[in-house]
C-alpha cells in the first residue's frame, strides 16, 4: 500500500490518549481529567430542540447558519462587549469552535506560514495549524507571570513568515485571564507586523474576578481578528457541537467556502438549541458560572493546603498546580496518582512545554468528589 | 446586603449542611466572617429555618397533602391578614399564601389520612369566620418540590473520564 499523508502522520497523537487507556481498566476513579461541564444542558434548551424535532425542523440551513441565530449571536456580542458584526456577512455558525478553528487556519494560511501560539494551551491548536499547511510556533509562558503571554516574547518570535497569532483567554489548561493592557500590547504588536488574530473565547463567560475582555473590541484589532466562540462551556452544550466565528466579511466568505464544501451547515437541531440558549439561557449560564466559582475557590484552597502550589486561576474551570517540589515530573506524578490513589489528572506537558512541572485538574465535578479527590491527593503527596 | 453575604446565603440555600469551613473556602472568606454572617442572618430573620426534605413516600410512610383554595371576606383595616393568621396557626397547615385570581388564600394542609384532612377542612377551616368557601385538591403525586426532583432524575455523570482532545 502507498503511505498515508505525511503531513498528518507527522503530527503526534494526543498525549491524553494513554491515560484514557489506563483508566478504562480501573474502578472507582475520580476523574479531574475531563474538559467539559458536569451540568446537563439547561432544560429550556433541550426542550426547544425537542419541540423543533416534533415540528419537523430537520432540514439543511443556510451555509452560514440560521439567520435568526446569527442575529442572536450579534445581539449577545453587542450586549456583552459593545462590538458589532453584520449577521448577514460577518458571522459563520460552525460545528463547535473546533471546526471554526480548523476553518480559520485553512482560510488564512499558505504553506509554510507561521502561527504564534502561546503555550500551555488547548491541544488542538498546533495540529490544526499543521493540517492547514502552516507551521505552529510556540510562545512559552511561565507560571510566575500567571501563564499570560507578553508582547515582548511574542515580538521576539516574529519572522517574515509569521501570519497570525492564536489567543485564548481564559485559557485551557491554566485558567489564565488577561486584562485590557496586556491584550492591547499584543494587539499593537500584531498591528505593527500585520498579523491576523484568531481569538478563541470559548470560556469568556467563565471569567470570575474581572470582566472578560473581548479582543475584537481593542483599538486596531477588529479588522484583523477572527473571534471564535460557542455554547459548549457556558451553556453546558459540549455534545451539541455548535459554535461560531465572527470576522470581517472577506474572511468569513473564505471560511464559508471551506465550511460549505466540508460541513455544508451545522446541524439544525443544535442551531435551534443555541438560539434558545442565547435568548433565554442567561440565568442558567450565570448560575452554572456561580457554581464553578464556588468550586474553584474550594478546590484551589484545598490544593494549596496539601502543598500543591496553585494561584487562584481567573477563568475557565481548570486549576494548574505545580508539582515541582515533589521531585517527580508531571507525567510520572499523574501516572502514579492514578495508579496509587485512582485520581485522574492530566500532565501539563500535554499542553506544551510551558506546562512542564504542572498538572491540569478540572474542578467541574461534584463538590463531594472534589473533596474526596483532595483527600486522596493529600495521602499521595504525603508518601512522596 | 453585600455580595459576600449573598454568596454565603446562596450556599446555605443549596445545602444547609455545608460546613462553615467549606462555605468559607467556596466564597473566599474566613470562617469567622462566614460565622458572623450566618449568626446575623439568623438573628435578623433572613434565615427562616433549616429543614430536611424527606421523601416519606419512599420511606413507606406516605403523608396526605391537599391544596385548598379559600374564598374569604377581607376585613376593613387588616384585609386578609387576620383570617390568614387564624388558618396558619393550626399545625396541620403546611403553608398559606395570599394569591391573585378567583380565590383569595391558597392553603396547603398535611394529614395522616385523606379522612383526617377532609375533617380538618370541613370542621375547622371552612367554619372560620370570613371564610366563604373552600375547594380541596388532594395531592396525587409529587414530582418536584422546592427545586428538588422527587421522581426520575438527570442521568448519572456520563462524561468520558478523559476528553481525548480537550
Amino acid at each position: 500500500m502507498k503511505p498515508l499523508s505525511e503531513k498528518i502522520l507527522s503530527v503526534p497523537a494526543s498525549g491524553i490518549r494513554r491515560f484514557f487507556d489506563l483508566v478504562a481498566e480501573m474502578d472507582d476513579v475520580i476523574s479531574l481529567g475531563v474538559g467539559e461541564p458536569d451540568f446537563v444542558t439547561p432544560w429550556r434548551v433541550r426542550e426547544a430542540a425537542i419541540w423543533s424535532l416534533e415540528k419537523g425542523q430537520t432540514t439543511y440551513t443556510s451555509n452560514y447558519g440560521l439567520l435568526e441565530l446569527r442575529i442572536e449571536v450579534v445581539k449577545k456580542m453587542r450586549e456583552r462587549y459593545g462590538v458589532e458584526w453584520d449577521p448577514k456577512s460577518e458571522v459563520l455558525v460552525t460545528v463547535g469552535v473546533s471546526e471554526a478553528l480548523d476553518t480559520a487556519f485553512r482560510a488564512l494560511l499558505n504553506p509554510g506560514d507561521e502561527v504564534l501560539i502561546p503555550e500551555p494551551c488547548y491541544v488542538s491548536y498546533a495540529p490544526c495549524v499543521a493540517f492547514a499547511g502552516g507551521v505552529p510556533v510556540a510562545v512559552p509562558t511561565r507560571a510566575d507571570s500567571g501563564f499570560r503571554a507578553n508582547a515582548t516574547d511574542i515580538a521576539s518570535r516574529i519572522t517574515p513568515r509569521t501570519k497570525a497569532i492564536l489567543l485564548s483567554y481564559p485559557t485551557n489548561p491554566t485558567g489564565a485571564t488577561m486584562d485590557t493592557a496586556g491584550l492591547q500590547a499584543i494587539v499593537d504588536v500584531c498591528v505593527a507586523h500585520d498579523l491576523y488574530i484568531i481569538s478563541d473565547e470559548i470560556y469568556d463567560r467563565l471569567s470570575y474576578d474581572a470582566p472578560h475582555v473581548c479582543v475584537a473590541t481593542l483599538p486596531g484589532a477588529y479588522d484583523r481578528t477572527i473571534l471564535l466562540n460557542g455554547f459548549s462551556k457556558a451553556y453546558a452544550m459540549t455534545g451539541w457541537r455548535i459554535g461560531y466565528a465572527c470576522a470581517p466579511a472577506a474572511i468569513i466568505e473564505v471560511m464559508m467556502k471551506i465550511h460549505q464544501y466540508t460541513m455544508l451547515c451545522a446541524p439544525i437541531t443544535a442551531q435551534i438549541a443555541a438560539m434558545e440558549a442565547l435568548r433565554r439561557g442567561d440565568r442558567d449560564a450565570d448560575e452554572m458560572c456561580a457554581d464553578y466559582d464556588r468550586r474553584r475557590r474550594l478546590f484551589v484552597k484545598g490544593l494549596n493546603d496539601i502543598g500543591l502550589d496553585c494561584p487562584l486561576p481567573g477563568g475557565a474551570f481548570y486549576a494548574f498546580p505545580s508539582v515541582k517540589r515533589f521531585g517527580l515530573d508531571a507525567e510520572t506524578f499523574a501516572e502514579k496518582l492514578l495508579k496509587d490513589e485512582r485520581v485522574l489528572v492530566v500532565p501539563g506537558p500535554v499542553f506544551g512545554d510551558g506546562g512542564v512541572g504542572h498538572i491540569r485538574c478540572c474542578y467541574a465535578t461534584a463538590t463531594e468528589k472534589l473533596q474526596e479527590a483532595l483527600r486522596r491527593m493529600e495521602r499521595f503527596v504525603g508518601r512522596l | 446586603m453585600n455580595p459576600l453575604q449573598t454568596a454565603v446565603l446562596r450556599v446555605l440555600e443549596l445545602d444547609a449542611r455545608t460546613p462553615v469551613s467549606e462555605i468559607a473556602a467556596q466564597v473566599g472568606a474566613t470562617e469567622a466572617e462566614v460565622e458572623a454572617i450566618i449568626v446575623a442572618a439568623q438573628k435578623n430573620g433572613l434565615i427562616r429555618s433549616y429543614r430536611t426534605r424527606i421523601d416519606w413516600e419512599r420511606a413507606g410512610q406516605p403523608r396526605v397533602f391537599a391544596f385548598i383554595d379559600v374564598s374569604a371576606t377581607p376585613e376593613r383595616g387588616s384585609g386578609y391578614d387576620r383570617i390568614a393568621e387564624r388558618i396558619y396557626r393550626y399545625p396541620e397547615v403546611h403553608s398559606v399564601y395570599l394569591v391573585s385570581g378567583t380565590q383569595d388564600l391558597r392553603v396547603v394542609v398535611e394529614g395522616e389520612t385523606i379522612q383526617a384532612v377532609a375533617n380538618f377542612v370541613a370542621e375547622r377551616l371552612a367554619t372560620i369566620d370570613g371564610v366563604r368557601g373552600t375547594q380541596t385538591n388532594f395531592l396525587l403525586k409529587k414530582y418536584k418540590e422546592d427545586g428538588v426532583f422527587f421522581t426520575g432524575a438527570e442521568t448519572e455523570d456520563a462524561r468520558l473520564p478523559v476528553t481525548p482532545s480537550a
